[in-house]
């Protein structure tokens, strides 16, 4: 099967190349033969992947030690859903992953894209293959995933152990599916710049595209800060680690396209930004993948260092260069179709917004390659970390949490006095009312009362809109009050479902405040011994230590510590934390012992113990006691954000019904004449 | 065979309507609180057991102290890096990464410097001098580094007024500029403009 794999990567790789010349020559000729054949190279190749990843996938499950891959990351008692995971668990397994997911997401392209939209095809076609054809030369020539060893071990490595988590089964595909996705809309981006077909049409073909690989990547985000928080076992879920930073530079980018992208679709501004906020998301993820694979910066994260990053860097300048003079280019077909009328618009809102979405991932990217710059330019090492990236950005933050509350409240192209007025009176009473709370309930962290305050302005915003739109529903049909919020929602997806999005973002930031107030200690108990912390809330919880206990599960040996806890005095529960010794089938130790977390959550508090060790082999523990005040904020923020996304993505309910809206003006203009 | 209390197990002195109240009232207590598990008995104080396998249990630890706790101790090693790899701050490593045999020696030397009087500033300072810079989980704010921390927010600053600016120029041009009708569409009169921006406006309403 492994021949299979290893002849279907050359066979990908050839038509990849194939692909890319006959889409750029098809397109550049308009003959049709060739375009068909640069689009059925894109399929040829998506199939040759998939496989390649059904001989892998074949050679993992049939425990195929003689692959060095299958025997670096699985063993035998690896369980079958973990076996399935460790398709991407390494590098040369997620090149792969990587390469078939973009050939699947450019068949769908090609055939999902409207009839009108076909003209891009073509070039959409060879970039696809271009970028995918790039992929498998790595796993050809660097990082080959059927390479096979001179013997073959009785047993396999085994996974990580922190792999071996649910989130982490989810995480890496989510953010992949971000990433690689990203390279559709680029692809759209760079075929409407070659065939100067630069009108509003390869807008309307890749906002879907873009929607998704946003909300793929926001999904991946929030897995990931979950897989953090559940299996590390430091207590927090964002490190601002260079991969998680990695992840997050697209996301902001492309969350400034899907605000900006609105402008040019209601005025026909802001052509020239769009198209370079589309080629810098796309390349920010090749950095992103080139950062998580070189190994040039070092990270919790990254994959093992290898030659690989040589390959990414030398793609990373190539395509920026080519995809920026192409650009360069094509600026004077790319002037706006109307000038902005007011300073206080929606669409200077927005600008602001994208100033500080782009801003920020200035930001975080030059921290994450400071470290870099310095020693090139000093020659010191530097250590860039969380407080260096909460001082900068936390400020830049707060005023796009800001803006995400007055944008939705200014009228497009010029609002009057008296409307803004109107329209800040209840926002504005909800940041007061907000800071006032918290000030009377006693926060004085300035980060803190900043943030919820803001949030309050940001929800009493959303919760303004919401119920005029209702309202008025309500009122002009006699719509019952669930049934005018349902349709308010149905009929303005895009809108509504934005100010979902919003919604969740306020629930991250209320999360993320939260966290200011964190109170940790550690304790070396006996059982029966007790200690206790108190939270932020006034409550003091006691932690009694029960014990230890040890006993085998598949492919571990368990060492359980168990805590009662109380609150006030009043028992809540057990809570149970394991250090986790993985063995391979032989028995044999696989990894340094891994740590479980005891979690136990709520609305306003998360306790989190940890199991650091045993004192002399007795009974005696060491444990790390937390209290992280809103985490669970995150998680269901993070839900609310993705929810927002599929409202806003859901097909359907758009065009019929606005013109239909339009339609009723007309007539309602025409009546009161 | 007897239960701790004393019963008979086995022998049910419920009767069903008991049985089927207690069951609905656990389902309501779970239910407003799902994470309350079931009352079990405490094992009491005494001597620590011996642990069968202690290998499996990881490092052999040392008790901790209530110096380990100290908010002191925990501001000066959350300032500087373990130098394991782990791109952790000493106090995360060590009560984090309980393999890392670094961070627990480092955080040795923080406290032998804190037990002979130094300060924070002082033993944050000594770590400089002896591992460099990058021992700090930020990079000192002077010299180049402070290109690291200013630049950003002034780019943002520098971008936010010239986009001010081009802002002005875009709306004096649009006010300079007379208003086109679209192609093929009829003239509006700036009354009935003026409607339409007020229907518009109780649309936004």
């Amino acid at each position: 099967m492994t021949l299979l794999g290893g002849s279907a990567l050359w066979l990908a790789f050839l038509l990849g190349v194939w692909g890319a010349i006959a889409g750029f020559a098809g397109g550049r000729t308009g003959r049709p033969d060739l375009q068909r054949s640069a689009r059925h190279a894109v399929f040829a190749m998506c199939a040759a992947l998939l496989t390649a990843v059904f001989s892998l996938e074949w050679a993992l499950f049939h425990h195929d030690f003689n692959v060095e891959y299958v025997a670096a990351y699985t063993s035998r008692n690896l369980p079958t859903f973990y076996t399935w995971s460790a398709l991407y668990a390494g590098q040369k397994g997620s090149l792969l992953f990587w390469a078939t997911v973009l050939t699947v997401f450019g068949s769908l392209a090609q055939i999902l894209t409207a009839g009108r939209h076909r003209v891009y095809l073509p070039y959409v076609a060879a970039v696809t293959a271009v970028v995918a054809a790039f992929f498998v030369s790595v796993m050809l020539f660097a990082a080959n995933p059927f390479e096979r060893l001179a013997y073959t071990p009785l047993d396999g490595r085994g996974m990580n152990p922190q792999l071996q988590n649910p989130g982490m089964v989810f995480h890496p595909p989510m953010l992949y599916l971000g990433y690689i996705s990203i390279t559709i809309p680029f692809a759209f981006a760079m075929a409407a710049l070659i065939s100067k077909r630069l009108d509003a049409d390869w807008l309307v073909a890749i906002r879907k595209w873009t929607l998704l690989s946003w909300l793929f990547l926001s999904v991946g985000i929030c897995l990931g800060m979950w897989w953090a928080y559940v299996e590390l076992g430091w207590g927090g879920y964002w490190a601002w680690d260079p991969v998680e930073n990695a992840s997050l530079l697209p996301w902001l980018t492309m969350t400034a396209f899907l605000h900006s992208v609105m402008i040019q679709e209601k005025r026909g501004m802001l052509k020239k930004w769009n198209l370079g906020l589309i080629i810098g998301s796309w390349l920010l993820s090749i950095l992103g993948t080139f950062i998580t694979r070189s190994g040039v910066i070092s990270s919790v994260h990254s994959f093992t260092q290898s030659g690989v990053g040589y390959f990414f860097l030398a793609f990373l300048v190539i395509a920026g260069v080519t995809s920026f003079t192409l650009y360069a280019k094509r600026l004077p077909l790319l002037e706006a179709d109307t000038h902005l009328e007011s300073m206080v618009s929606r669409e200077a809102s927005f600008l602001f917004n994208n100033l500080l979405f782009v801003g920020i991932a200035f930001s975080v990217l030059f921290g994450t390659l400071f470290p870099i710059l310095s020693e090139a330019v000093r020659g010191t090492k530097v250590t860039v970390g969380p407080p260096f990236f909460n001082l900068v950005n936390i400020p830049l933050g707060l005023a796009l949490l800001l803006l995400t509350g007055i944008g939705p409240l200014i009228a497009w192209r010029r609002a009057s006095l008296p409307n803004l007025k109107r329209q800040f009176a209840v926002p504005s009473t909800a940041f007061g009312f907000t800071l006032l709370i918290l000030l009377v309930v006693g926060v004085r962290d300035i980060g803190a009362l900043l943030a919820i305050a803001c949030g309050g302005f940001v929800a009493g915003t959303i919760a303004q809109e919401f119920w005029r739109g209702t309202t008025a529903r309500h009122r002009q049909y006699g719509e019952a009050w669930p049934l005018a919020l349902a349709r308010l929602v149905g009929r303005n997806r895009r809108r509504y479902g934005g100010y979902i999005v919003h919604a969740g973002i306020v629930m991250l930031f209320f999360a993320f405040a939260g966290m200011a107030f964190k109170t940790e200690t550690e304790a070396t108990l006996r059982p029966g011994e007790s200690a206790t912390i108190k939270s932020p809330y006034g409550w003091t919880y006691t932690f009694t230590h029960l014990g230890i206990s040890q006993y085998d599960a598949l492919n571990r040996l368990v060492t359980a510590g168990t805590v009662e806890v109380r609150r006030d005095g009043k028992r809540l529960g057990l809570l149970t934390t394991e250090k986790r010794q993985h063995v391979d089938a032989l028995g044999r130790s696989t990894f340094e012992p891994s740590t479980e977390v005891g979690i136990r959550s709520d609305l306003r508090e998360d306790l989190y113990v940890v199991l650091g060790g045993v004192v002399n082999g007795s009974e005696q523990a060491v444990y790390r006691f937390t209290i992280n005040p809103l985490v669970w904020w995150v998680w269901y923020g993070g839900m609310v954000v993705a929810l927002g996304g599929l409202v806003v993505m859901w097909p359907g309910g758009g065009a019929p019904a606005v013109k239909r809206a339009q339609a009723g003006y007309v007539v309602k203009l025409v009546e009161k004449a | 065979m007897t239960a701790s209390d004393g019963r008979t197990v086995g022998q049910s002195d419920w009767t069903r309507r008991q049985f089927l109240a207690g069951v609905v009232g656990l389902l309501a207590f779970q239910s407003v609180s799902p994470t309350v598990s079931q009352s079990d008995s405490l094992p009491g104080a005494g001597p620590s057991g011996k642990l069968g396998d202690p290998q499996r249990a990881g490092r052999p630890l040392e008790p901790v102290t209530a110096r380990d706790n100290l908010a002191a101790i925990q501001a000066i090693e959350k300032r500087l890096k373990c130098t394991c790899g782990c791109n952790l701050d000493i106090y995360t490593c060590r009560t984090t990464d309980f393999t890392c045999s670094v961070s627990p020696a480092l955080h040795r030397q923080v406290l032998a410097r804190y037990d002979a009087g130094q300060s924070g500033e002082q033993i944050v300072a000594a770590f400089v001098a002896e591992h460099g810079p990058a021992i700090l989980m930020a990079p000192p704010r002077r010299g180049f580094n402070l290109v690291a921390y200013f630049l950003p927010t002034v780019v943002v600053v520098i971008a936010g007024v010239l986009l001010t600016f081009a802002l002005r120029r875009w709306t004096r041009l649009a006010a300079d500029r007379p208003a086109t009708a679209p192609a093929g569409g009829t003239p509006a009169s700036p009354a009935e403009l003026e409607r339409l921006r007020h229907e518009l406006e109780q649309i936004d309403a």
